[in-house]
This record gives C-alpha cells, structure tokens and sequence, in this order.
C-alpha cells in the first residue's frame, strides 16, 4: 500500500519497534507502512464500516470506535506515541482530545489543514467560506467543526504547557519551502505536530 | 467477491468419533471415554494447517452447513457463512463442526446410556464448564491430526470457548474469532438462565432429571425455558417490527388463549424445541454459560489472562444486542489491547439482537471474509513450505 503523501514526514517521529495508537486510521495505510517498515506495533480507531474492513484486509489491528467517545478505554502512557491526522477539526472537543491523547501516549503527533493559509484568508475577505484543495468541503457538508490556524493551534499548546517537541509546516505539495519558514502561518496548508504533556516536577518518574 | 461465487458445501454426512483419553472435568469427576459427533467440510491439506473449528452456542450442534439429502429443506445452522467462496470458505479451509460434550444430537451428554449402569446417564451426568470442552475440543484434534487450527471461530456461548481455546491452549490455536460474546456472564445474564432452569426443574414431568425412565419429557418447563432464552436473542425494535402489537382475532376474547402475534411465535419456538432439545442439556448448557469467566483464576484481570494468549483476534459485537451487548466485547477488546494482543473489533450494525450473528449481514460478512481471507493466506503458505 503506497502512502499518502501527507503522512510521509510522521514517519520519520515514529521510533522503529515502538507502540502506536492511530486514531481515525482510516484504511489503515501508515499503520501497515509501518508495521512493515518499521516493525512498529499497534491499533487504529476507526469509525466507518467500509475502512474497518479494509483495515481488516490489510492485516491491520483496528477498533471500530467514536474518538469523540474518549479514549478512557486505554492505560495512561500505555503507547510510545498516539497519531492523529486530519481528524482534529471534525472533533465535538479538540481540546479535550490532545489531552487525551498525550495521557494515553508517551507522545502525541497531530496535524490539522491550516486555517491561516492566504487561500482561506483571500476566502473570506471576498466575504464567502473558504472551499480549498486541502478544505475542499462547502460549509454546509463540511465534516470540520473546529477549524483553527498554526496561530491558535501553538497558543492552545501554551495555554496548556504541551511541550512542543517538533513541527513540519508544509506547503500544498507537502514540502517545506521558504516562504513555510518564514510566514508559517500565512503560507502552511499542512500543520504536523509532536507533542509531549507537562513533566510533572516533583515526582520522580 | 461474487455472490454468485458463493456455494453450498452440499450433501454432508456427520461423523461418529470415539475418544479413549480420559477427561478430567473441572467438577473433579473423569469421564473414561467418550464419544462427539462431527461434521467436516473441504479438505484437510498436507501441512494439517487449514483446520478451522466452529463451536457451537447454546442450542447449536455439528451440522452447521449443507443437507443431509438433496430434497433436505433445512440447511445447517450456519449454513450462510460455511461454504465454496463463502467467508468460511471451503475451498480453502477444512472445517469441523461438533456437537459438544454434554450435547444431546448424539454427542455423550445427559440422554446417553451410562455404561456403568445401562440406563441414561440424565441428572447424573457431570455439570460441564467451557474449560472442559476446550479439554474434549483438543481430543477431537488430536484424533484427527491437527496440532494448531488456523482458526477457530464461534458466536455467544461458542464465542466464550474460543477465547478458552485461546487461553487454555495458546500454541494450538492462530486465529481466535470471538462473535457476540461476553468476558463473563451478567447477574442479569445468570437470571435469565436461572428461571429457565426453574422452568424446568419444577415441571412435574421432569422427575428429578429422570424423565426418560418414566416415558415422558418435561416439555412445558423446556418449552418455557425457550421462551425466556428467545426474548433475549431478539431486540425490542425487532419484535415490535415482526410483531407489534397485532391480535390475531379481531375483538380480545378476555382469556389466557393465544391472542397476540409475538405469543404465537413465542408458543411455536418452544413447541419445536422441545422436540429437539433435551432438558438436562439445556440445565447442564446454562450452567457452563454461568460458569464461564476466565479472569477468575487471574484475580479478575481478563488481561492477565489474555497474556497468555498467542493467537490473533477479531471480536464482533452487533449493535442491537441486548444480551451479550457490544459493551461486552469492548471489555475483551480492551483487555487483549492491554495485554498487548493482536486484536481487531468491529461493530456491526444490526436490527434483530443477539441473533443477528447468525444473519447474512453484509458488513458482518465482509469482516469475516477479509479476516479468514488472510489467515488462509497464512495457513496455505504454511503447507507450501511444507510440501516444499
């Protein structure tokens, strides 16, 4: 199974032989690139029929399961890493969500389209919502809920002390170019994020 | 896949298979020998590694698919998923189906002549836990040569023994494929069974368990115990669907004769269960349901059991049952994950209740067929390296 592009870069955070949770896995694409890559272990969450059969095909551990039903299912830091792609801003409660997933995980990677980028700002400075090649969807069918920028991502990781350990900010071709580093926010259609939770001091671990 | 690809395994023939190992049974008593009627399906390859068992539920038996004649209007019980191109597919797998130990559709069990004394064994046949069937389960597949199934595969009550199969007898086993089940009963699930029991322990006719002796069968008290048992393998919306609330006469007639639709059925299930069904069985089956928990003997941690565990899993709840409800497997699929299991889980959305892992239903089905589909691919390599 060739991966999507856009999951190329997590790759590279997943440590070879660890243990992952994929929420909203999807056909299950990188849990068996990696699986097979890698010798990465692990399970997806998935909530449609049709790619938990797929899932299912591919050899691919898969749970059939709501992420916005919690993960209360799972042991605190019982995975090397939770991975969450494109599902953060179809969620009743983001927020809540990372938290979540950075109890379960020893780290979490998340990433989100951009609501920053100058296509959505051009949008809706004409005065209509923004319908993009990485938010194709129109405002009334759209699964998004939670839309935020690379801005109001990393000033809710402060708020709550999530330790950003990494990011990629890529552009529509999911590459890095200039204009990502100098103006992310602006001109990222991609935001992909490592995350740790706070150490908590005082305690030894 | 086309369904036009799909077959019937055809005219099958079950089988009588005498087993002479003695069977320590979890009550303490050993039974010397003992005898289970099998049925099997597709071809046992050169590696022995194709071998797929099926465990039946509650009221099952070994004639799970195909007729026993070409004008035989009742196919098997699972007769929609067994077969050439179907998800338990024959071509690729042998399968063997059984009537358990303690079962009364041949299998030694209750309605069997105890050769100590000539007559039916009836009350004094020992109680059975699933453990024991798994112990009488790998008799049968040392007998007919398989030293690991590729699969073994089972719903409700059936279920409960894959999951001892995987416990029990880590090595033997490949795949586990757990179907609307439950990690242990409910007190809701033991009171149901509990009054099914009652049923029939207070029938007049039932005589203690001794019935056969006196020519007769406590079919009222069987019959009501299958009453009972159906409500529960349906949900609320299916009955009302099939049934409403539709007298069958057009003004009430004030009296305790059949007035509704759903007492209709309900009188006709347990009337045709009574004559296949044997009372005691249906004690002794209950009581193996209530009995089942695995975690028991692990301080009540499931996962601490499953670490035992070397198979891969699929667990598949159905939403609209009631009675092993999907809350129930998610407590396995939660216990496997935190073992560190191979486990998949899918939840099919479905209208009847508990029954439905007997249904046809498409998503069910493609689960299942892309599960076994691999684990054929597995199993089928391994012959080849063996042939080799």
């Amino acid at each position: 199974m060739k991966l999507r592009a856009d999951l190329e870069p997590i790759v590279d955070w997943i440590k070879p032989g660890s243990r992952i949770l994929d929420l909203g896995c999807g056909n299950g694409m990188l849990l068996a690139h990696l699986r097979d890559t890698r010798g990465v272990r692990g399970y997806g969450l998935e909530i449609d029929p049709q790619n938990v059969a797929e899932c299912v095909a591919a050899g691919v551990n898969v749970i059939q399961a709501d992420i916005d039903d919690g993960l209360h299912d799972f042991g605190t830091a019982s995975f090397d890493h939770v991975v969450m792609t494109q599902a953060l801003q179809a969620l009743q409660r983001p927020d809540e969500a990372i938290a979540e997933i950075l109890r379960v995980g020893k780290t979490g990677i998340v990433t989100f389209p951009n609501f920053g980028h100058w296509r959505v700002r051009m949008a809706l400075l004409r005065g209509r919502m923004p319908v993009t090649p990485a938010l194709p969807s129109r405002w009334f069918d759209t699964p998004n809920i939670h839309l935020c920028t690379v801005g109001d991502f990393e000033a809710l990781c402060a708020q709550r002390r999530w330790k950003i350990l990494d990011r990629r900010l890529l552009n529509r071709a999911h590459r890095s170019g200039p204009a990502n580093r100098i103006a992310p926010n602006l001109f990222s259609e991609l935001a992909m994020y490592l995350l740790e939770a706070p150490r908590i001091t005082g305690f030894a671990t | 896949m086309n369904p036009g690809a799909e077959g019937s395994v055809g005219i099958v023939a079950a089988q009588r298979v005498f087993i002479d190992t003695p069977l320590r049974l979890d009550c303490g008593r050993t039974l010397p020998c003992h005898e289970l009627m099998i049925e099997t399906y597709g071809t046992l390859n050169a590696a022995r590694s194709n071998a797929v068992l099926i465990c039946h539920a509650l009221s099952g038996d070994h004639h799970a698919a195909g007729v026993y004649a070409a004008d035989d209007r009742k196919p098997g019980w699972w007769d929609n998923c067994i077969g050439p191109g179907k998800p338990i597919d024959t071509d690729r797998f042998f399968v063997v189906a059984l009537n358990n130990l303690g079962g009364c559709r041949g299998s030694t069990g209750p309605n069997s002549i105890d050769p100590a004394t000539g007559k039916a064994y009836g009350p004094d046949f020992p109680l059975l836990t699933v453990r024991d069937w798994v112990r009488s389960q790998a008799m049968l597949a040392d007998t007919l040569g398989v030293a690991c199934w590729a699969a073994v595969i089972g719903g409700s009550l059936g279920g409960m023994q894959v999951m001892q199969w995987a416990i029990d007898l880590p090595e033997r086993i490949a795949h586990a494929i757990v179907i609307a089940a439950a990690p242990q009963l409910s007190a809701q699930n033991i009171a149901f069974n509990e009054i099914a029991r009652q049923a029939i322990l207070s029938d007049p006719e039932f005589h203690g368990g001794h019935f056969y002796d006196h020519g007769v069968v406590p079919s009222r008290g069987l019959m009501l115990a299958r009453m009972i048992g159906h409500i529960t393998y349906l949900s609320d919306a299916a009955m009302r669907a099939k049934f409403g609330n539709e007298l069958k006469i057009a003004v009430p007639s004030f009296n305790f004769d059949i007035e509704f639709e759903v007492e209709s059925y309900l009188r006709y299930q347990g009337q045709a269960f009574v004559d296949r069904f044997d009372a005691n069985t249906y004690l002794l089956m209950t009581k193996a349901l209530d009995y089942f928990d695995p975690a028991r003997e692990f301080g009540d941690r499931l996962d601490l059991a499953f670490e035992r565990t070397r198979a891969r899993f699929l667990v598949v709840a159905f939403s609209s049952d009631w009675r092993f409800s999907p809350a129930r497997s998610r407590e396995i699929v939660k216990a496997l994950v935190d073992a560190g299991r191979d486990v998949s889980y899918a939840l099919i959305d479905s209208q009847l209740g508990h029954d439905d892992f007997l249904m046809p239903i498409p998503q069910y089905h493609d689960v299942l067929r892309h599960y076994l589909a691999r684990a054929g691919d597995e199993a089928n390599a391994a012959s080849t390296g063996a042939t080799a």
